[in-house]
């Protein structure tokens, strides 16, 4: 009685306030000082590893349904989904504006230059239809294309992972922590949901 | 399988005779008490007197740009040995045991051998010099370093005809460098000059910075400053010098022959493969500054590379 009336009314509320704690962590390191010598560059990579992560937790849900028979899990899927565009839409903004200083010509060099940051912008791109079509509205109006056109939150932390491993200079460790994640993740469904 | 020495080294065994002698003077004429205070402030415990930063004339080249705080400079630097992250080397540095240490110095030179850093150092005028680094990442800083140019260095040596390059390690030694557990790069770290970039009156041996000896995670005891050329060259925590005649392979020319060439040379125009060196951000600074060619040395350096194709040579 008690897990039921706590899944009916906390469930989302208390998930909700806890998917800002990255954003308040950074918020009160910036207050106090505490980013270090870079905080622009501290503050991409903190945005963009909670991207992936959030990307990551949101392909977690349906697999975690399955395998463990509870409901709550899907009902936070699309939380989770949004707050990966939360974090992307500020890791984009941190680069357009405190890296960039919107130059658009320089951000246009780098997009059609630098393979990491083509991957990470189609990354977003594809997020963004993703996030627009997440209304119960747009669920009905698309009907069987609104599954098919969702299929791209597999596609994009595939970009993710690209875009962080194309990055980093010479230890692969981190993105290919991720990278072994999504492709468990993405295992789960396919053993599972063979008629899908 | 590591041979180690038995026994901890006690202060005497690290403390200079004429330091010792000179602290005896001092408990004799009664001032104990204030020579043990001003002793204190003026070594830092790891200094053990050998570097007399009190005698430091302010060197040639100096930029008069404002300095990065010191704070900065000694927190947020690669030192992959000390790990990835640019927060690790001020995290795991401090266990470097850089008391004693000695430079091996091998190849094609008159004189060879092991040499103890006091000997490396004796007799030596320290000079600061305020640099710009140009970090190979898309940041820099502006730092007063305290060292003597390589040059004399190598004039002691006595390189051949046949020593055309010169060739940096780092030490290798796992236990005291966490990093170099994991084989990001391929141990232990190895950059090298021409030899007439090593002879150069810019590039220098620092031993200081910001008046004080050079903290651990900044390169300890001994590191090689090159402003001109991208921040992995100025090889730190320097074993050994080897005069070769032929073109060293780097620890980053192997980690990525496309990315990382022998030069390094900082050149707006030639980016990195995955990102642009056209601009900088000066840590402390909000907007990105113009990356300068040569990172602002070309008056001094541009004549090195007369003829040669800096796209080809990178």
């Amino acid at each position: 009685m008690v897990v039921r009336m706590l899944h009916r009314y906390w469930l989302k509320p208390v998930v909700f306030a806890a998917c800002l704690l990255p954003m308040a962590t950074l918020v009160w390191q910036a207050y106090s000082d505490q980013l270090g010598a870079n905080p622009i560059e501290a503050i991409t990579h903190h945005t963009g590893e909670w991207t992936l992560r959030f990307l990551l937790l949101t392909l977690l849900m349906t697999p975690l349904k399955r395998f463990s028979g509870w409901l709550w899990p899907v009902r936070l899927r699309r939380m989770l989904g949004l707050y990966a565009f939360f974090y992307a839409s500020l890791h984009l903004a941190t680069y357009l504006w405190l890296d960039q200083f919107f130059l658009w010509d320089e951000i246009w060099l780098d997009i059609i230059d630098r393979p990491f940051i083509t991957v990470g912008m189609l990354a977003y791109l594809l997020l963004l239809p993703l996030a627009l079509t997440s209304n119960r509205y747009m669920i009905r109006r698309l009907g069987k294309n609104w599954k098919r056109l969702h299929r791209l939150a597999y596609v994009v932390p595939a970009l993710g992972v690209l875009h962080f491993w194309w990055l980093v200079k010479a230890d692969i460790l981190e993105p290919l922590v991720y990278g072994l994640l999504l492709a468990g993740l993405l295992l789960a469904r396919l053993r599972k949901a063979p008629g899908r | 399988m590591l041979i180690r020495k038995s026994g901890r080294l006690t202060e005497s065994d690290v403390t200079p005779v004429e330091i010792y002698r000179r602290r005896r003077e001092f408990m004799k004429s009664g001032l104990m008490l204030a020579g043990a205070a001003v002793g204190a402030m003026l070594l830092p415990k790891h200094a053990t007197g050998k570097l007399k930063l009190d005698e430091v004339t302010p060197g040639p080249f100096s930029s008069n740009e404002e300095t990065t705080p010191r704070k900065d400079i000694i927190s947020y630097n690669n030192f992959y040995e000390f790990g990835v992250d640019k927060s690790d080397p001020a995290r795991h540095a401090h266990a470097m045991q850089t008391d004693p240490w000695s430079l091996r110095i091998q190849g094609e030179a008159e004189t060879t051998g092991t040499f103890t850093l006091e000997d490396i150092l004796k007799g030596r005028q320290l000079e600061e010099r305020i640099y710009r680094m140009r970090c190979v990442e898309g940041w820099s800083m502006v730092i007063p370093w305290i060292g003597f140019p390589l040059a004399d260095l190598v004039k002691r040596f006595q390189p051949t005809s046949k020593a055309k390059y010169l060739r940096f390690e780092t030490l290798y030694d796992p236990e005291q460098m966490p990093g170099q557990r994991r084989n990001v790069l391929d141990w232990p770290y190895v950059e090298g000059l021409r030899m007439d970039e090593a002879m150069h009156p810019l590039t220098m041996l620092a031993v200081g910075l910001y008046g004080d000896v050079l903290p651990n995670q900044n390169g300890a005891p001994i590191r090689l400053v090159v402003p001109w050329k991208y921040g992995f060259k100025s090889i730190k925590s320097i074993v050994s010098i080897d005069f070769t005649a032929t073109q060293p392979v780097t620890s980053w020319m192997r980690a990525g022959p496309a990315e990382y060439g022998f030069y390094s040379n900082v050149n707006p125009q030639v980016p990195h493969p995955r990102w642009s060196q056209k601009r900088e951000r000066r840590i402390g600074e909000l907007r990105k500054r113009k990356t300068l060619m040569f990172n602002g040395y070309a008056e001094q350096v541009a004549s090195l590379y007369t003829g040669m194709d800096l796209v080809k040579n990178f």
